[in-house]
């Protein structure tokens, strides 16, 4: 017979800890978004950001970015993935570590390795460069979590279809890749997400000529405009809402699928 | 055919990946501010970074010590926060559970720059002023989450039965935890500390939104400011080549060795 250790009062720190430092810090950007300076209610941010021209532009270009990025990382990405678990191609578990340890180095660092590349090159820092620094920065997020479905899927089921008279193209179509969507699914969410909101490393790829939407949130809050910087955060936190909800959605209905 | 194109598409991609790092540390060996401009073979670099021959080496100094020392408290507090909460989470059922989790892992979904200011928010609204204290906070907000993470599997291989044995014996909780529970989930204890180091070590956002302005900087927020007004200055060029050397080492040993353990269990 077993037992559970029933110790609730073990984390009652770590509860009282959450509530503090990261329930209430969520909630205090809703706060800020929806208040003055003096804490009554209004929408004067939110309709600040819709008038304002700039950062409706650099909210699309944002997103322009994150999309491409994202689109980028998964065509380069998925194949490497492919590759390293295919046990005729690839025999060496070592290779999947080369792709991940770049990580391991500050990103700053790195971004700003990247950028002197282009510079000794005699490269034009701008929107390109911005990109190819972005897939740079984000390639492994998308390589990792796909190499970990495609490992854990049975190769029993391409054999399968193999048997059934599938050509190999078809097999990989039809289903490798719908085995491996929760991991696609994944792939999306860490490229995504961290693109979106990302600050800092644009300006190092562009030399300040390009801002991201994460960095006029620094800029307002480091100008003191707490509030009209609080509801540009709201506006990510929803963007990454939605985000949220339509990569675990499907990957639900994938698992779903699976069982029938 | 199929082989050679596969292969040389990923050492492709992986030179692409690499090509910064290997060019910073061939230009690390060289005195010349403008990387490709190779001005002879020299230590000259590495001697200046050691010894602080350099413009601004108390402050890249400074930050290197503040790094290190916020990420060993933050993931020391971390690990042993959410080891505990671990186990009492592990044992709880139903929705009390699922709530717990969530809220566990909202920190690990939310970008940094969402942490950051929601952080940054916090110190504001409750006139907390800002410095090591709010720093070192928030860093055990991001890496705590990780520490529950590493520790949960390890219960789930433990059987509880033996924590019962030891109290029937006669220990007390705190007893029973220091000498049955933690030995059992070390190795778990162990990653989620590594995990939460590693976390901390490499933050930019959170840190820059919650250093304030009593000067403490820490290796990404000094490179960022540094970087606005010189570029990948010429000392930072052995730092990273030290670093990346470092890692590469360090994983290559640990995977070679798995990798020999793996083959050597399958014998």
């Amino acid at each position: 017979m077993m037992k559970p250790i029933h110790r609730s009062s073990w984390c009652l720190p770590y509860v009282v800890f959450m509530a503090i430092f990261v329930v209430l810090p969520l909630i205090l950007i809703g706060f800020y978004a929806f208040s003055d300076g003096n804490g009554h209610f209004t929408l004067a941010n939110f309709t600040k950001f819709f008038q304002d021209k700039d950062s409706l532009a650099t909210f699309a270009l944002s997103i322009e970015v994150a999309i491409e990025n994202t689109a980028i990382c998964l065509l380069l990405g998925y194949p490497v993935a492919w590759i390293l678990t295919n046990k005729k191609l690839n025999k060496s578990a070592v290779t999947i570590i080369l792709f991940i340890l770049p990580m391991w180095v500050n990103a700053l660092m790195r971004t700003l390795a990247t950028a002197e590349l282009f510079t000794m090159f005699g490269i034009t820092l701008g929107k390109g460069t911005l990109l190819y620094g972005m897939v740079y920065d984000y390639l492994p997020f998308m390589i990792y979590p796909i190499y970990n479905t495609l490992q854990k899927i049975d190769p029993s089921y391409a054999e399968a279809a193999e048997d059934l008279g599938a050509t190999p193209w078809r097999v990989f179509w039809k289903v490798t890749v719908p085995l491996s969507k929760p991991g696609i699914m994944s792939g999306i969410m860490m490229v995504f997400m961290p693109t979106v909101s990302t600050f800092a490393i644009s300006e190092f790829l562009t030399n300040n000529k390009i801002k991201l939407f994460g960095t006029i949130i620094q800029e307002k809050i480091y100008a003191s405009m707490w509030n009209y910087g609080a509801a540009l955060a709201f506006i990510m936190l929803i963007i990454i809402g939605i985000t949220t909800l339509l990569t675990n959605n499907d990957s639900d209905n994938q698992v779903e699928g699976g069982l029938i | 055919m199929k082989k050679f194109f596969a292969q040389a598409y990923v050492w492709l991609l992986l030179l692409l990946l690499y090509a910064p790092l290997i060019f910073i540390a061939i230009f690390s060996f060289t005195q010349s501010k403008v990387m490709g401009n190779w001005a002879g073979f020299t230590f000259d670099v590495y001697k200046n970074f050691f010894t602080g021959n350099f413009q601004g080496s108390s402050a890249l100094y400074a930050a290197l010590l503040n790094t290190l020392l916020i990420a060993v408290v933050s993931a020391l507090v971390a690990t042993i926060m959410g080891t505990l909460a671990a186990i009492s989470f592990y044992n709880l059922r139903g929705r009390k559970k699922n709530v717990l989790m969530f809220v566990n892992n909202i920190p690990m979904i939310n970008p940094d720059i969402i942490t950051g200011v929601s952080l940054f928010l916090l110190f504001v609204f409750l006139g907390i002023s800002k410095g090591y204290l709010t720093v070192i906070l928030a860093h055990i907000s991001f890496c705590t989450p990780y520490v529950v993470l590493s520790v949960m599997p390890r219960l789930t291989q433990m059987n509880p039965n033996i924590y019962w044995a030891a109290m029937d014996l006669g220990a007390t909780p705190g007893q029973a935890l220091r000498k049955v529970l933690i030995p059992q989930l070390f190795p778990g204890m162990l990653s989620g500390f590594i995990l939460a180091f590693t976390m901390s070590l490499d933050d930019f956002a959170v840190t820059f939104f919650t250093q304030g302005t009593i000067g403490l900087e820490t290796l990404s927020t000094y490179i960022y400011n540094d970087a606005r007004k010189n570029g990948l200055t010429l000392e930072l060029r052995p730092l990273m080549t030290l670093i990346f050397a470092f890692v590469l080492i360090v994983l290559l040993v640990i995977n070679l060795r798995s990798a020999k353990q793996a083959r050597n269990n399958k014998k």
